[in-house]
C-alpha cells in the first residue's frame, strides 16, 4: 500500500528527472539506453496503479478511467523508446541527425512522456491544459528536428493549428470555471475534476454547453478530427518515425481523454446539451473524409496518418453514440488502434530507412526482399483495417453492431467508411508488399521486437480477452454512460 | 462605486476590442507591432482594474506580466527580428480591408449575442467581460486567417491570447496558476516562434508563410 502513492510521483518525477539528465549527457548510445530504462520504469509504476491507486487530492486524480489511458500510454512510450534506440543509430549513420540533435531529442522524448502523464493524472482542469500545451510544444520541436523544408512546414502548421486549438480549449476551461464558480465557490475547488463532477448537476447549463463546444473544437484539433485535422498528416510524415508512433498512439489519446472528461460533466447535468450527437457527427465526418483521402496518398507515413484520423473518428463516434456496449467497444478500439498503429509506424520507419524513401510507388516487393518487414506490414494492414481475428475487428464489429441496434443509418455510413478505408489500405499495401523488389535490399538494422510484441498483443486480444480486463473495461464503460 | 467599477472595466475591455480591429488593417510590420504593444497596454490596464475591483492582488502580477512581456519585451524582440531579416520595410498585402472589417463586426456581434444570452444569470460584469473577451479571441483568429506573413500570424495569435487573459481575469477568483501559465506559455511560444522564424529565414530567405505552402510535399 505504501508503494501506491509513490507510483504517481514516479510517473511524473522520473521522466522529468530523466529529461534533465538526458539534456546534458553527450553520448547518444548511453542516452538511448537510459531513455528505454526510464520509460520501462514509468510503465512498471503505472501498472502498479491497477493494483492500488492513491486517493485523489488537489493535484492528482487516479480513477478507473484514466488508469486505462496511463497504462496504455506508458507501455507504448516504452516500446517506442526501444524502437527509437535502434532507429536513431541509423539516422546518425546516414547523417540526417547529429549527436547534438539526439541529445535534444532524448530530453524532449522524456519531457513529452512527463507532460502526457501529467495531463492524464492531473485533477485540475487548468493543470491538465498546461500539460497538454507543453506536450504540443514539445512535439512541435520534435517534428521540426530534421530541418528540411517539409519538416519546417509541417512543424509550423502543427504549431499554428495546435496553438489555436489549445487557445480555444483554454477559453472552454475558463467557461467551465465560470459555470462552477457560483456553485462550488471561488478558487481552486472550482477547477478540480472531483468537485466539478460532484456539483455538475447544479451548473448553469447554457455555460456548460458553450464551454463544451470550445473544448470539443479545441481538444478535438489535437485529436485530429476533421475538419481540424490539417496538421496531423504533415506532422506524422515529416517527423522522426518514433515520434509518429508516439503521436498516433499516445498524444491523440491524451486529447481524447480530455474530451471524455468534459463529456462526463455534461452528461451529469440533465439540462445541458447532450454531447453525444456532436461527438458522433464529428467522428463520422472524420471517418468518411479520411477514408476518401486514403486513396490519393503517395507517401506511406502520410497514408497511415490519415488512417489515424479515421480511427480516432471511429473512437469519438463510438463514445458519442454512448451506452455501455459502444463505450466498451470504443475503449477497446482505442487500445487496439494504439497498439496496431504504433507497430505499423515502427514497421514503416524501418522500411523507409532501408529503402531511403517514403514514396509508396518506390517501395516494391517487401515480402521478397525483407520478409520480416514485408509480412509485418501485411499483418499490420490486415489488423488495422479490421480483418478477423485481430483485436480491431472485434472492437469495430462491436461498434457497428451496437450502433446498428439504435441508429441503423449512422451504422451504415460508418460501415461504408470502414470498407472504403479497407479498400484503400489493402490496395496500397499489395503494391508495397508483393511483386518484384525495387530499391535497396540492405537488411533492416532496427529491432523487430516492439513490432512483434504489439502484433502478438493485438492478435491475442482478438482471440481471447482476459476476463479481468473485460470487467475493467465494462466498469469504465458504465462510468462513461 | 459599483457603477464606476462597471463603467471603467467596460471601457477598457471595449478598448481592447477596438485595438483588435486596428490590428486587422495594419499593413506595415512596425505599425502592426506598435498596435500590438498598445493592445497589451490596454490589456494590462484592464487586468489591473479587475484586480482593484475584485480585490485580488494576484491579478496585479498578471497585469504586470502582460505589460512587461507583451507591451515591451515581445514587440522589441520582434522589431529586432524583422530588422535582422531585412523585412521591416515590407508592406504586406492585406487583402480586402473592407470585407475583413465587416467579418470582424459580424464576429463581435456573434459573440455578444451568444454570451449575453448564455450567461444571463451570471453577474453582469463577468458576463460583459466574457463577451468582449470572446470578441478579441475571434478577431485574433480572423487575423490569423487573413494574414500570410509569419510575423502577422504570430501577432494574431498573441492578440488571441490577450482575449483569453481578459476572460481569465474576468472570471472571479480564478486561481493564479492558469494566468501565470498562460503568460509563461506565450513566452515559450515566442521562443519556439523565434527559432522557427530564423530557421524559415535560413531556408527560404523569406518569412512569407505562403512560401511554405508552395512546397506541399508528396501527399
Amino acid at each position: 500500500m505504501s508503494f501506491a502513492p509513490d507510483a504517481t510521483i514516479v510517473l511524473l518525477a522520473l521522466p522529468a528527472a530523466a529529461a534533465a539528465l538526458l539534456a546534458v549527457l553527450p553520448s547518444y548510445r548511453l542516452s538511448a539506453a537510459l531513455n528505454v530504462a526510464a520509460a520501462l520504469a514509468a510503465f512498471v509504476a503505472s501498472a502498479s496503479l491497477f493494483v492500488s491507486a492513491p486517493p485523489p487530492n488537489a493535484y492528482i486524480l487516479i480513477d478507473d478511467l484514466n488508469v486505462v489511458f496511463i497504462v496504455l500510454n506508458t507501455f507504448i512510450g516504452f516500446t517506442a523508446s526501444v524502437f527509437s534506440a535502434t532507429y536513431i543509430a541509423h539516422e546518425i549513420e546516414t547523417g540526417r541527425l547529429t549527436p547534438d540533435h539526439l541529445r535534444f531529442y532524448h530530453a524532449m522524448y522524456q519531457f513529452l512522456l512527463f507532460s502526457m502523464n501529467l495531463a492524464l493524472i492531473a485533477n485540475n482542469i487548468g493543470l491538465m491544459w498546461v500539460a497538454i500545451e507543453l506536450a504540443t510544444l514539445t512535439t512541435v520541436l520534435m517534428v521540426g528536428i530534421y530541418r528540411t523544408q517539409a519538416a519546417i512546414e509541417a512543424a509550423w502548421k502543427y504549431f499554428i493549428l495546435g496553438s489555436v486549438g489549445i487557445a480555444l480549449a483554454l477559453f472552454g476551461t475558463i467557461l467551465i470555471y465560470m459555470a462552477a464558480q457560483p456553485v462550488v465557490g471561488e478558487g481552486v475547488p472550482a477547477m478540480l475534476w472531483t468537485s466539478l463532477i460532484a456539483h455538475a448537476p447544479q451548473f448553469d447549463p447554457a455555460l456548460l454547453d458553450l464551454a463544451f463546444v470550445f473544448l470539443l473544437l479545441g481538444y478535438g484539433t489535437k485529436v485530429g478530427l476533421a475538419p481540424l485535422h490539417a496538421w496531423l498528416p504533415d506532422a506524422h510524415a515529416e517527423g522522426p518515425t518514433p515520434i509518429s508512433a508516439v503521436l498516433s498512439g499516445l498524444l491523440l489519446n491524451v486529447a481524447l481523454y480530455a474530451v471524455l472528461r468534459f463529456k462526463l460533466l455534461l452528461d451529469a447535468n440533465a439540462r445541458a446539451l447532450a454531447p453525444g450527437p456532436l461527438m458522433a457527427t464529428l467522428g463520422l465526418v472524420s471517418v468518411v473524409f479520411a477514408a476518401f483521402m486514403l486513396y490519393r496518398r503517395r507517401d506511406v507515413k502520410r497514408m497511415f496518418a490519415y488512417s489515424s484520423i479515421e480511427h480516432m473518428g471511429i473512437i469519438v463516434f463510438a463514445f458519442g453514440v454512448g451506452g455501455p456496449l459502444a463505450n466498451f467497444a470504443a475503449l477497446l478500439h482505442m487500445a487496439m488502434h494504439s497498439l496496431t498503429k504504433s507497430a505499423i509506424f515502427y514497421t514503416v520507419g524501418q522500411i523507409a530507412q532501408v529503402k531511403g524513401t517514403q514514396q509508396i510507388a518506390e517501395i516494391r516487393g517487401l515480402t521478397v526482399s525483407h520478409p520480416l518487414l514485408g509480412w509485418s506490414l501485411v499483418f499490420g494492414v490486415f489488423a488495422i483495417v479490421g480483418l478477423p481475428p485481430m483485436g480491431v475487428f472485434m472492437s469495430e464489429f462491436l461498434i457497428v453492431s451496437s450502433t446498428f441496434a439504435r441508429t441503423p443509418g449512422l451504422a451504415l455510413a460508418l460501415a461504408i467508411g470502414l470498407l472504403l478505408a479497407l479498400g484503400a489500405l489493402v490496395l496500397r499495401m499489395q503494391g508495397m508488399a508483393f511483386g518484384a523488389p525495387a530499391g535497396s535490399t540492405a537488411p533492416a538494422k532496427s529491432s523487430a521486437l516492439p513490432i512483434l510484441a504489439h502484433f502478438a498483443l493485438v492478435l491475442i486480444a482478438g482471440v481471447y480477452l482476459p476476463p479481468p480486463l473485460v470487467t475493467w473495461f465494462q466498469h469504465v464503460a458504465q462510468l462513461l454512460r | 462605486m459599483k457603477g464606476l467599477a462597471f463603467d471603467v472595466s467596460h471601457l477598457l475591455a471595449g478598448g481592447l476590442v477596438l485595438v483588435s480591429f486596428m490590428l486587422l488593417y495594419q499593413d506595415r510590420l512596425y505599425a502592426l507591432l506598435n498596435t500590438f504593444a498598445l493592445q497589451a497596454v490596454v490589456l494590462s490596464l484592464s487586468v489591473a482594474w479587475q484586480a482593484y475591483v475584485q480585490d485580488a492582488d494576484h491579478l496585479y502580477v498578471t497585469a504586470f506580466i502582460a505589460f512587461a512581456f507583451k507591451a515591451i519585451i515581445i514587440p522589441i524582440a520582434l522589431h529586432r527580428i524583422i530588422v535582422q531579416l531585412g523585412i521591416h520595410r515590407d508592406v504586406e498585402n492585406v487583402v480586402g480591408v473592407g470585407p475583413t472589417m465587416m467579418a470582424g463586426l459580424a464576429l463581435v456581434a456573434l459573440s455578444e449575442v451568444v454570451m449575453l444570452r448564455i450567461a444571463s444569470d451570471a453577474d453582469v460584469l463577468a458576463r460583459e467581460d466574457l463577451a468582449f473577451a470572446l470578441s478579441v479571441v475571434l478577431l485574433g483568429l480572423l487575423m490569423m486567417v487573413v494574414r500570410h506573413n509569419a510575423v502577422s500570424m504570430v501577432v494574431g495569435f498573441m492578440s488571441l491570447e490577450n482575449g483569453l487573459i481578459l476572460a481569465a481575469a474576468g472570471a472571479k477568483g480564478m486561481p493564479l496558476v492558469v494566468e501565470v501559465s498562460v503568460a509563461f506559455s506565450v513566452l515559450v511560444a515566442l521562443v519556439v516562434i523565434g527559432v522557427f522564424l530564423f530557421r524559415i529565414s535560413e531556408r527560404f530567405e523569406s518569412i512569407d508563410a505562403e512560401a511554405l505552402d508552395s512546397f506541399r510535399g508528396s501527399r
